[in-house]
């Protein structure tokens, strides 16, 4: 019988009960008295000279505490990035400073000059539309390959648009090189991963307080790593002392990686707090969102797969433009580099891998990582090309990976792109894919498909990805200016329950209920005894937040080790109150027992001595009962899965329909398989989303043209098939204490090659020579593409 | 959004006194005019509110045809003419969500003449009569182009009269961001002939395709279009699909509308 709590078990959520109910406390619930409210004058142009900004209009009418410009944060610092990358010829990347409020030059549309504070909403909108701004438009620098040309630039003091030109791993350039000119078989694939807008239902939020009494600075805000917010805030942006900023974040509705990154407003409202003696608000609007969220993904590709004349991998060489955008974005230089190039083996023993990436900044929204990050633009490259070299080979795409993965006896390897993979087996998930997925009933669908003059494709890969990123120790030789560990606190209160304090944010992950299960299963205790605290930084220890599909595997595991000195020091106070030696005692079902009697005292009774030591030894034990740990893994975690998809392909219209998924995934231990299950159903409603629908758009004015729901198209229940999740196959993470490697972001991940390979394969089967489409596979690109081969 | 006044009138008569004083502008169902507001991109100083005329609001019989009023919503059609007229009522049952459906007025459609509304369609293939305040207009002369009808300013549309045709059926291809149409086509067959009225894909809004007519007026069914073809020089271009693309949806909706026809 399933467990139905503790590890393992399916505990349904019980955050769920609040957010269902409408309970759920969002920063822009949070009123204080007071408020004031701000609204950003933001740039219409994308590029373009700032000759002056007259705010005396604006600054005289009803309501306006304050109007600030970019002239009022010329003095503090920018907003850094937190990943230094160092080109191939040893130059570090250029560092253009990213302000508070635009300053000199506009960058892109919706970059924000000016920002009004006003009693109302309405009155602060007022005097936004009376600023007087004369900016200068210039033209627009759109396309990344035409950036590395000409004289005109995002960032005139760098005199370049190129950020960064990175080679991993330089040292194998010249023998990946070799290998590929050598070699019987390559295929070549140019493709984009499309630009993605992360559209988290709730939009940025920022309500600042200060109190001049002591010069106490409160932040609440929409983000998944309040701490990280506070030092970004404190050390970099307005040198605010850590200890007089208290960054909260309450419950936030969706992140996918745009709340990991600080932003302007967020200093604003800090510094507008402070100024106009009230708390002050912003809440983004929707299309402030889709101007001024950090976006996702954009990369220009071209890939490389060499084989020898029986399909075994030989070499990739891959060469990327990735658009950064206007300014970086904290973690924009790490995504498309280490979180990228580092998996450009794959599932596979290919030895030479060498990957070139040139970062490149745009009149755009920044970009930074986005649900996957890096990874999905990985897999996506390697298994396309994958796909057509089988293609070209004729060989099935199944076997093709098959005869070059990684097999179960060669763990620990060490990928030809650098890392070290602890454990996997990726065989067993193709197995129990093609087995959950009835890969050999497939033909017959296609000819009941045929049969309706529909087209029926298949589509398979594999992936493998990197989450919990660490160590700290290698990850700082890499160029990270942060550690990557997390924290936890286990307070057990005095009448035995407990308050467990996580560095990890909850936005929709379950931490509330699978933190507990950890605990409870190691203490024995009543799961709902167990309260999870996160998201304010005068509550929880340092710990880095929620992203890289971490929280688990990471903060997991330093709840793991806090958990273990409770019991550590539970059980010295328990072999006093037995009048035993510690050696004797046992630890059981949340009872402490000396080994061979009857003698017992419970997980309560010890609480209850630690918090009233009466007869305590107390020259050898503290009172109380709270434990920290920090926990810096030694080693990143793997995850990896094995996807298959179904498309029909109406050949009258060019509209795919997914008709069946099956996702098998190898998470390591599952701690709550209902979660993960749920998790994986998310990440591929958003990497079908990519692969078929959702597209950012910039017109070469530097407009973007899908600014709202009317043009940006997101997927819908009816969009997406039911799908068949398995993670039964998992090989434990070998360095963890749970065993976990992570699963939020797999699914968006896996899908879009699985998807794009369906279609071209049923419009190959249509007799139609298309060997690649951009993505989204929109029903207009489907049938152009059909009509033009 | 900026401030505004707003009236209630109960009777068609006060709606057009209320919407003779300066910059006033009538509010019907407000799925498209709300957000036009809160995006600050309209500013009346004053709104009429169409929604609680009772005189305009409901589904009856006229003779042979159908009358709705101007004001009645979309998710009422679709209940109130299931039986009578059910290619209309699907038409109805599918605008946009739940919330548009029980908020948006047929009437507020037909004057917003959206190029990509779905009324429209309906209206210009039944031959519908659209009554106003002081006239009534056949659809053939109503329908002027992208957002423009042969309104006048202040008038009011307060009933629509749909013939029934012995066969129709409306067939949408969504734009896959908004959900309106990309190109939807309304079919519909009389004792005297076919309409055949295409939304979403023309630059110059609804229009009829007139070929298609004949064809099928000759010949009720998709084969009959072999051969046509659609003109795309006209057609709406966009990031959704351009002209040609959706001249090539035109000609397989209708083929499609045809053989959902009852």
């Amino acid at each position: 019988m399933p467990k139905d709590t503790g590890i393992g078990a399916s505990t349904r959520r019980r955050e769920d009960v609040r957010f269902l109910k409408g309970n759920g406390e969002y920063t822009d619930d949070i009123t204080s008295y007071g408020q004031a409210v701000a609204i950003f004058a933001r740039s219409t142009v994308a590029h373009g000279t700032i000759n002056s900004i007259d705010i005396s209009v604006a600054e005289s009418m009803p309501g306006v505490l304050a109007v600030f410009t970019g002239a009022d944060f010329a003095d503090v610092g920018g907003n850094p990035a937190g990943w230094l990358i160092n080109s191939r010829n040893g130059e570090p990347m250029k560092e253009p400073k990213r302000p508070v409020l635009a300053h000199g030059k506009v960058r892109h549309v919706g970059d924000a000059y000016a920002a009004v504070i006003a009693e109302t909403e309405i009155q602060a909108r007022n005097a936004v539309e009376a600023i007087e701004a004369d900016i200068t438009e210039l033209p627009a620098i759109i396309d990344v390959k035409a950036a590395l040309t000409g004289d005109n630039f995002v960032h005139d003091e760098i005199g370049t648009n190129q950020c960064f030109d990175w080679g991993w791993i330089e040292d194998n350039r010249a023998a990946t090189d070799a290998a590929i000119k050598g070699a019987a078989h390559v295929t070549t694939l140019e493709l984009v991963n499309n630009r993605l807008i992360p559209n988290a239902m709730e939009p940025r939020c920022s309500m600042a307080t200060y109190k001049p009494s002591d010069g106490e600075y409160t932040l609440h805000t929409t983000s998944q790593n309040p701490h990280l917010t506070r030092l970004l805030i404190s050390a970099f942006v307005m040198g605010i002392p850590e200890n007089k900023l208290t960054v909260i974040a309450p419950d936030v509705g969706g992140g996918f990686g745009s709340k990991i990154y600080h932003y302007g407003e967020e200093a604003l409202v800090l510094a507008a707090a402070k100024r106009v003696g009230r708390p002050v608000k912003w809440t983004s609007d929707r299309t402030e969102a889709f101007l001024t969220d950090a976006h996702g993904r954009d990369h220009v590709t071209k890939i490389e797969l060499a084989t020898d004349a029986d399909g075994n991998f030989l070499a990739f060489r891959t060469e990327t433009y990735a658009n950064v955008g206007a300014y970086l974005s904290n973690f924009a230089t790490a995504t498309p580099t280490f979180l990228h190039g580092t998996l450009m083996a794959g599932n596979y023993t290919v030895p030479h891998v060498y990957v070139n990436v040139k970062g490149v900044f745009t009149n755009t929204a920044p970009v930074d990582a986005y649900r996957g990050a890096g990874r999905p633009e990985a897999t996506y490259s390697l298994e396309r090309v994958i796909d057509k070299c089988a293609r070209e080979l004729g060989k099935d795409p199944i076997a093709l990976r098959r005869q070059n993965f990684i097999k179960p006896d060669q763990y620990p390897f060490t990928s030809a792109a650098g890392l070290e993979y602890d454990s996997g087996n990726y065989d067993a998930l193709m197995d129990k894919m093609q087995e959950v997925a009835d890969t050999a009933g497939f033909a017959a669908r296609r000819a009941a498909s045929e049969a309706k003059g529909m087209l029926r494709g298949f589509g398979v890969n594999a992936y493998i990805e990197a989450c919990g990123i660490a160590p700290s120790n290698l990850v700082g030789v890499l160029g990270s200016r942060v550690g990557l560990y997390d924290a936890a606190t286990v307070r057990v209160n005095a009448t035995g329950n407990l308050s467990v304090m996580v560095g990890a944010h909850s936005h929709g992950q379950g931490h509330e209920t699978v933190f507990p299960q950890v605990v409870s299963e190691m203490l024995g205790i009543d799961p709902a005894s167990i309260d999870i605290v996160h998201g304010d930084t005068s509550k929880i220890p340092f710990g880095m937040g929620t992203y890289g599909s971490r929280s688990l595997a990471v903060c997991g595991s330093a709840v793991v080790r806090a958990t273990e000195k409770i019991i550590a020091k539970a059980k010295k106070i328990a072999a006093h109150m037995l009048e035993a030696s510690e050696a004797d005692i046992e630890f059981k079902d949340g009872q402490f027992s000396v080994v061979g009697t009857n003698k017992s005292v419970s997980f309560g009774e010890v609480a209850l001595k630690a918090y009233i030591p009466h007869n305590f030894p107390i020259t050898e034990i503290e009172p109380g009962l709270e434990e920290t740990a920090f926990y810096d893994p030694a080693n990143f975690t793997y995850p990896s899965g094995a996807y298959c998809c179904e498309v029909e392909v109406d050949p009258e219209t060019g509209k795919v329909r997914v008709d069946r998924f099956a996702a098998v995934d190898d998470f390591g231990n599952v701690m709550n398989p209902m979660i993960v299950t749920g998790q994986v159903h998310g990440g591929l409603g958003q990497g079908i989303g990519q692969a078929l629908m959702e597209a950012a758009r910039y017109n070469s004015e530097g407009q973007l043209e899908s600014a709202s729901y009317m043009d940006y198209a997101m997927p819908r229940a009816e969009d997406l098939p039911f799908y068949i999740v398995d993670h039964s196959q998992g090989t434990a993470c070998t360095h963890n204490p749970l065993g976990v490697k992570g699963c939020g972001e797999a699914g968006a991940i896996g899908s879009p090659p699985t998807i794009v390979n369906a279609v071209i394969d049923a419009l190959q089967s249509g007799g139609k020579n298309v060997t690649h489409i951009d993505m989204p596979l929109t029903p207009h690109r489907v049938w152009s593409a059909m009509n033009n081969a | 959004m900026y401030a505004f006044d707003i009236d209630r009138p109960k009777t068609i008569a006060d709606a057009v006194a209320a919407l003779a004083t300066d910059e006033a502008q009538p509010l019907s169902g407000g799925q498209t005019l709300i957000p036009t507001l809160k995006a600050r991109l309209a500013a009346p100083s004053r709104l009429v509110s169409l929604a609680g005329i009772a005189e305009m609001i409901g589904v009856s019989r006229q003779g042979a045809d159908i009358r709705i009023g101007g004001a009645t919503t979309h998710a009422t059609v679709a209940a109130e003419v299931a039986a009578s007229y059910p290619a209309l009522a699907g038409l109805a049952a599918r605008i946009g969500d739940p919330a548009v459906r029980n908020r948006g007025t047929i009437g507020g459609s037909l004057a917003n003449n959206d190029p990509s509304a779905c009324y429209p369609a309906a209206a210009l293939a039944s031959g519908a009569t659209i009554v106003t305040n002081t006239r009534e207009i056949p659809a053939d002369d109503y329908f002027v182009g992208m957002f423009e009808t042969a309104l006048e300013e202040d008038e009011i549309v307060t009933a629509v009269t749909f013939p029934v045709p012995q066969k129709a059926h409306y067939e949408k291809f969504l734009q896959p961001a908004s959900r309106f149409p990309m190109v939807a086509v309304f079919v519909a067959q009389f004792n005297d002939g076919v309409r055949v009225a295409v939304t979403g894909a023309s630059n110059g809004g609804v229009f009829r395709w007139t070929e298609a007519e004949a064809a099928l007026s000759a010949n009720f069914s998709a084969e009959a279009l072999n051969g046509l073809t659609v003109d795309g020089d006209d057609m709406i271009s966009d990031l959704h699909g351009d002209g040609a693309y959706r001249a090539h949806l035109t000609k397989v909706m209708t083929a499609r509308a045809v053989k959902a026809a009852k």
